[in-house]
């Protein structure tokens, strides 16, 4: 009997394991093959080199102190991936921690909820782009402050710098964040704040003690999220960083442009092995499994 | 080449043809399969960049020649990674010459018959001889006559003189400069070096496109007298470093206000006031100056950086779909689309015969460098110059005559695009 129905349960995750094997394992070994084959500019050729890893970190070690493109390229989307989960967690959280605990309707926490995903009626390029004509050297934002008199000359790094880039990033991304911490949120057993409540804990030990540790799902799940999406970004960081700034995804598609495929793939590779790296590290921290 | 055996020509193509075809077609007999055409209409898959596409052109060879055409519209890239990857998925390619380098050794293009285009005689030599009224210019990069003909149809290597085999028949080309905000900047730009000079701090642009990107460098420093290369259009790894080494420099100074890789993003730099000088393509300029904004496609005292494009077959073609591609490609260089290219400020591969299409005002705008006699309206009928202004760069002869360099694939192109990255993340 016992064998019978494990059977079933094999049956019943085929469908998603064939998709998984068909879309996701069969390109990835593909990707795998390809970066260790050799290349011209208008032929892949079936090899076993290392080629394509070694000029991925081109001089990486010899130039020391100084940072090779790939050492550099790595650390600005670090950069970029640490600040921008850092702005959604807070902001996240907070939202989060609003629509549970202080709406008190049903009705409302819906209707609030649902205008959280109202950005994402349209796309997220769209998106992007509506901020340039917002934050560009004639831009809305840069006249206001001219005509009030704030400042002389139009602010130049509004656009196309770390900060606009943050900025569009973090407007894209939060509503990861909200969805999967509320969620955990909305699962907390409420005797257990008024138990600590009761206990005499005050508001941030409440918040310290009982509610974040009850979130942690929440927060690595979105965690997740918001970093691989950061992570693997180009379209964000070359749009609103004036293509001025380097991202793992940019180079690669630089690569791609100019039919580079195998050294493509292996720095495709590079960006999955360090994604996944960060993600063990998460789950280190957090069993997901377990919490669920 | 043997004229008398050119017997392709559709009974259409006879009729409707100018001049210069009557005389051609005069001695042909009539084959191909004009019947077959008629029953049944055949498509063409044409595959191409955005630039080379327009609804009317297809329109208009629906009407002259009963071939539907079909435009997969990709980037400049991926038309060559089509071609490459994917060579039945279109029955014609419209693709650049510089291109070339990679596409013929893949082996996926075959050579066109020059006996089966009737006007082959009269492509501009510009693009043939690498010549503009008997002189020679600039011949840098992948100048189109280097790469022009092959050895044998199926041969994967180019000819040094003209064969009977063409690797693409001409469609339309263009010399490119910088494009700066006249009202702006308020003197005169003369020289590529000006794209670097620290007046235009932070108002600077370069397009991160890795090869024609570090060509538009190169022009700025030969301008600025800081090296004289051998080949713009094909460096030497030192050269490479050194030209990626000024272009790090320039943009940790903060030059840069932006890089623009499609046409959209060129023209709102240039527009929104975000960039005053920058590399950029005609029609950017164009629809830069619809919008009421001063824009001047400066031509520059060290030369222009060209490119040319034209039609390729893919090697598997055969049958009434060869046929009616050449018939189409024939029709392309018959004049009305020629016409209807230089009104874009593009020009056409055969110039007598788009002449003929157009308005003596209209030629004496584009190609003579005349002032315009009336306003000077585009090929969809909208503005695009008023009367009495003049074409940025002059006549077709001072332009194509002044070219430096034509875009490229280099020797070093993998080492090109790694320092390339470089740049952009330093």
């Amino acid at each position: 009997m016992i064998s019978h129905s494990r059977r079933t349960s094999y049956w019943q995750a085929a469908p998603l394991a064939a998709v998984f094997l068909v879309f996701f394992v069969l390109p990835l070994l593909a990707t795998l093959t390809v970066s260790f084959w050799s290349y011209t500019g208008y032929s892949i050729e079936p090899a076993f080199i290392f080629d394509n890893y070694r000029d991925a970190f081109d001089r990486c070690i010899v130039s020391l102190p100084d940072l090779c493109t790939t050492l550099r390229t790595y650390l600005s989307t670090l950069k970029f991936c640490l600040v921008v989960w850092f702005i959604t967690l807070v902001i996240g959280f907070t939202v989060s921690f609003y629509l549970t605990f202080h709406i008190r309707s049903t009705t409302t926490r819906l209707v609030l909820a649902l205008l959280c995903t109202i950005p994402f009626w349209t796309s997220n390029v769209i998106r992007m782009i509506s901020w340039i004509p917002l934050l560009g050297r004639n831009g809305l934002v840069n006249q206001t402050l001219i005509n009030l008199g704030v400042i002389d000359h139009p602010l130049d790094w509004l656009l196309y710098t770390d900060f606009s880039v943050i900025l569009a990033f973090v407007h894209i991304n939060t509503v990861f964040m909200i969805v999967p911490i509320a969620n955990s949120m909305s699962r907390i057993d409420r005797s257990l704040v008024e138990a600590a409540r009761d206990s005499g804990a005050t508001g941030w030990q409440i918040l310290r003690h009982v509610i974040i540790p009850l979130s942690k799902t929440g927060i690595a799940i979105g965690s997740i999220f918001v970093i691989t999406v950061v992570m693997g970004d180009f379209i964000t960081i070359g749009l609103m960083g004036g293509q001025q700034i380097a991202s793992a995804g940019k180079v690669i598609q630089t690569q791609i442009s100019a039919l580079q495929f195998p050294i493509a793939a292996a720095n495709a590779i590079v960006l999955l092995a360090i994604v996944l790296m960060i993600i063990a590290m998460l789950i280190r921290f957090i069993d997901i499994r377990k919490e669920l | 080449m043997k004229k008398d055996n050119t017997t392709d020509l559709s009974r259409r193509q006879v009729l409707k043809g100018g001049a210069a075809l009557a005389g051609a077609a005069a001695g042909s007999a009539i084959t191909g399969f004009p019947a077959v055409i008629a029953a049944e209409p055949v498509t063409l898959r044409y595959l191409s960049t955005a630039v080379n596409q327009s609804p009317a052109i297809a329109e208009r060879a629906a009407k002259d020649l009963g071939i539907k055409i079909e435009y997969v519209t990709v980037t400049t890239d991926d038309v060559t990674k089509r071609i490459i990857t994917q060579p039945n998925s279109f029955d014609l390619v419209d693709t650049e010459y510089f291109a070339l380098r990679n596409l013929i050794p893949s082996g996926n293009l075959m050579g066109m018959d020059a006996k089966r285009i009737k006007l082959v005689d009269k492509l501009v030599p510009a693009l043939t001889k690498g010549e503009v009224a008997g002189k020679k210019i600039g011949d840098q990069g992948t100048a189109p006559h280097k790469v022009m003909y092959l050895e044998g149809q199926n041969s994967k290597k180019f000819a040094s003189s003209p064969t009977e085999w063409i690797t693409l028949i001409p469609t339309t080309y263009n010399a490119d400069t910088l494009g700066i905000r006249p009202d702006l900047i308020g003197r005169p730009i003369e020289s590529w070096a000006e794209l670097l000079n620290p007046e235009f701090k932070g108002k600077a642009s370069i397009m991160n496109i890795p090869s024609s990107g570090m060509m538009d460098a190169a022009m700025v420093i030969e301008a600025s007298g800081k090296h004289k290369y051998g080949d713009k259009g094909n460096m030497t790894r030192e050269e490479i470093d050194l030209t990626v080494a000024t272009l790090i420099e320039a943009k940790k100074a903060g030059q840069f206000r932006a890089f623009w890789t499609d046409f959209n993003e060129s023209v709102n730099l240039m527009a929104g006031g975000e960039t005053v000088i920058q590399s950029m393509w005609s029609p950017a300029v164009t629809a830069v100056r619809l919008k009421g904004i001063a824009c001047k496609f400066q031509p520059l005292k060290e030369g222009y950086r060209a490119w040319a494009s034209g039609f390729g077959l893919p090697k598997t073609l055969k049958g009434k779909e060869l046929d009616a591609a050449y018939e189409f490609v024939n029709w392309f260089l018959s004049g009305w689309a020629g016409a209807y290219l230089n009104r874009q400020g593009y020009y056409a591969a055969v110039l007598e015969t788009a002449k003929e299409h157009m308005e003596p005002y209209e030629w004496a705008f584009w190609m003579e460098g005349k002032p315009a006699e009336k306003d000077i309206k585009g090929p969809d009928g909208g503005l695009l110059e008023k009367a009495g202004s003049v074409r940025d760069g002059g006549s077709y002869d001072q332009r194509m005559g002044a070219v430096a360099c034509w875009n490229s694939i280099m020797d070093e192109n993998a080492y090109l695009v790694r320092k390339w990255n470089e740049f952009i993340a330093a």
